[in-house]
């Protein structure tokens, strides 16, 4: 039995941790130089995407090596509806990016989920190669090189605001600030799914599908609304990396991405919503770290990988220190098992 | 015609060195049940252990030899003191395990040679064309590496399907319990199995380091690619490996060849030349929805 979610706001005490890291958030840019201003615009763009493959892989147990996919294909969206030199606002290409990759992960969830297991895996990781090779092999989104794209307007209700209108300093602020609203929201949908009927039936599938299907939950369905909504909101990070950067390339679209994400889950702890963001945290964090201390990064961040498989099998957020024995609640305690029709 | 030719050619090649990588992908998946994604890495390090042979020691005639060597040692260490332990962990783990193990392997390849692209000379005896039509040829090499892969791939197959060895390895593939019960020691077949896996794919790489050169990442490609290989063919089958390869490698080699020349035709052609580009994994995924143990795979 895992206990999984254990730091999902259920308490007031995760709330009032949630509310914390937000107010935090919200507050450093006064304190950091523009350059770290954007690194951790980087760091929260990849804790949605990792939000996003949590959904699948540590609430639902499906690993899939396909995500990275989705959030490749939101930025190119980007890319592609923006005509030259004319940028839209956020509010239209935000919902278009979320939508063709949230109609794509329906499409080929739709498929890759009548297998299981390491096939599961394999199809994931095919059907992301696909659209890693449109983009890579054909001129649709600037070839092998990628290509610069027009920022999306940060408008809404007819308010703009022009990040070139702000000093120096503060330019890279607005682009931070949507960054965290949409990382709360996320985290915030995603608590609320996790405590909803959809979430609990995920939870039933990782522990024990066949039992599920027995209880008489048409299992696939699940799934594929766990795969779909976990493309829609990969859509939206990697919406997100467009407007952070401006500039898309095949990179966006590899399996890399989908294992980083996988990597960030386990780093921060494969247990908890609040893990994928700690992760990300961290894993930038050592990134940037390693790429300070030496040249070699990829040394650094292999060795931590191991670590963390080998010995912090929770992560991060699973570390507890021997002398906080919280007491742990029965986890069939009558009141929670409901029948559901 | 000629050019046609060339393109079979070229695909039979290719396929045979895929099958090198993906046989020894599907033993250790089909025996050991273990996913690695390092193994794209043991091909790019046979071929930069090729390249340091030839540059010590002048002789690509070594190149072979030395990197099934090393490949056997390497296994051994590799299975005795790290993928022994991650056979009953999740997908997960054993994904980001052998995740970490390309990024080692890739700066331990960086500390040893640095980043840069080197050419392997194919030694004189062998750098000359043999006139198949009038008017084309087609490399020695090319087709000394074909050759190379066939006795590879007849040696395994004997070995697999013909020795006791291999009858256990198969056995250990069907029904593990079986072979423990039957007091065979499991341990050192999986030792085996690794070893033969890990030097097979050092032999391609050491094979394949003339024809394309020894640059990092070098094995990134082939690796996605083997273990669509794999999936066609069936997990833990040898025959199932050696067909899928050569079917996937005329497919793809083909299909980049004459599939971007639809891109230029407009609306349709684009779609093709798309197509084209990905037709090996259009393949796969056709493959596992309507034949899930795949192609030549018996059981599921």
């Amino acid at each position: 039995m895992t206990d999984a979610h254990r730091m999902m706001p259920q308490s007031w005490r995760s709330w009032i941790a949630l509310a914390a890291g937000t107010a935090m958030l919200a507050a450093l840019p006064f304190f950091a130089t523009p350059y770290y201003v954007g690194l951790l615009t980087t760091a929260m763009i990849g804790a949605m995407l990792a939000l996003a493959v949590h959904l699948l892989v540590g609430a639902t147990g499906l690993v899939s090596l396909g995500h990275g996919a989705f959030y490749g294909l939101a930025a190119y969206v980007v890319y592609l509806i923006s005509p030259e030199g004319a940028a839209l606002p956020i509010w239209q290409t935000l919902p278009a990016a979320m939508v063709v990759a949230g109609l794509a992960a329906l499409l080929i969830g739709s498929l890759a989920l009548r297998t299981r297991g390491f096939f599961f895996l394999m199809v994931t990781l095919a059907f992301g190669q696909m659209i890693f090779f449109v983009f890579h092999d054909t001129k649709l989104g600037g070839g092998t090189d990628g290509a610069y794209l027009v920022k999306p307007l940060i408008a809404a209700f007819g308010f703009e605001l022009n990040p070139a209108s702000l000093p120096r300093v503060r330019r890279a602020w607005p682009v931070y600030y949507v960054a965290l609203v949409q990382l709360v929201a996320i985290y915030l949908v995603l608590a609320f799914l996790f405590r909803s009927m959809l979430g609990r039936v995920l939870e039933g599938i990782k522990i024990n599908e066949s039992r599920m299907r027995a209880l008489g939950f048409n299992t696939y369905r699940y799934k594929l609304a766990a795969f779909t909504v976990a493309g829609m909101f990969a859509g939206a990070a990697g919406h997100m990396w467009s407007l952070h950067t401006g500039f898309v390339n095949p990179e966006l679209v590899s399996w890399q991405k989908s294992a980083e994400a996988l990597l960030i889950i386990l780093l921060g702890g494969i247990g908890s919503l609040s893990g994928a963001v700690v992760g990300a945290f961290a894993f930038y964090g050592l990134a940037e770290v390693a790429q300070l201390v030496t040249e070699r990064k990829l040394l650094v961040e292999g060795a931590v990988i191991f670590l963390v498989v080998i010995m912090f099998r929770e992560g991060l957020t699973g570390i507890r220190f021997p002398r906080r024995h919280r007491k742990v609640p029965v986890p069939d305690a009558p009141s929670e098992t409901r029948v559901h029709g | 015609m000629s050019v046609f030719l060339a393109q079979l050619l070229n695909g039979l090649q290719y396929g045979l060195l895929l099958f090198l990588i993906a046989s020894g992908l599907t033993l250790i998946f089909g025996v050991l049940r273990v996913i690695n994604l390092a193994h794209g890495s043991l091909f790019m390090m046979g071929a930069y252990a090729a390249f340091l042979v030839v540059r010590t020691s002048g002789s690509l005639w070594l190149a072979l030899p030395a990197a099934i060597l090393i490949g056997v040692g390497l296994g051994l260490l590799l299975e005795r003191f790290l993928f022994r332990h991650f056979y009953n962990r999740e997908h997960l783990d054993q994904v980001l395990l052998t995740f970490a193990l390309i990024l080692l392997f890739e700066e331990f390849r960086s500390l040893l040679v640095g980043n840069d692209f080197h050419s392997v000379p194919i030694p004189d005896a062998l750098n000359f064309s043999v006139p198949i039509t009038a008017g084309f040829s087609y490399a020695a090499y090319r087709f000394v590496v074909i050759g190379v892969c066939l006795c590879l791939a007849a040696v395994l197959f004997f070995w697999i399907e013909r020795t006791k060895t291999g009858a256990v390895i198969r056995a250990a593939a069907e029904k593990p319990e079986m072979v423990e019960i039957l007091g065979i020691d499991a341990s050192r077949v999986h030792l085996t199995v690794f070893a033969v896996g890990t030097a097979l794919a050092m032999a391609a790489g050491a094979l394949a380091a003339p024809l394309t050169s020894v640059y990092p990442n070098m094995g990134d490609g082939l690796l996605i690619i083997s273990f669509v290989v794999v999936v066609i063919g069936g997990l833990g089958s040898i025959s199932g490996a050696f067909w899928s390869a050569l079917l996937i490698g005329l497919v793809d080699t083909l299909g980049k060849a004459y599939g971007p020349a639809f891109a230029s035709r407009g609306g349709m052609g684009a779609v093709i030349a798309a197509a084209a580009a990905m037709s090996v994994y259009i393949l796969m995924v056709g493959v596992l929805l309507f034949r899930p143990t795949g192609l030549f795979g018996g059981r599921s």
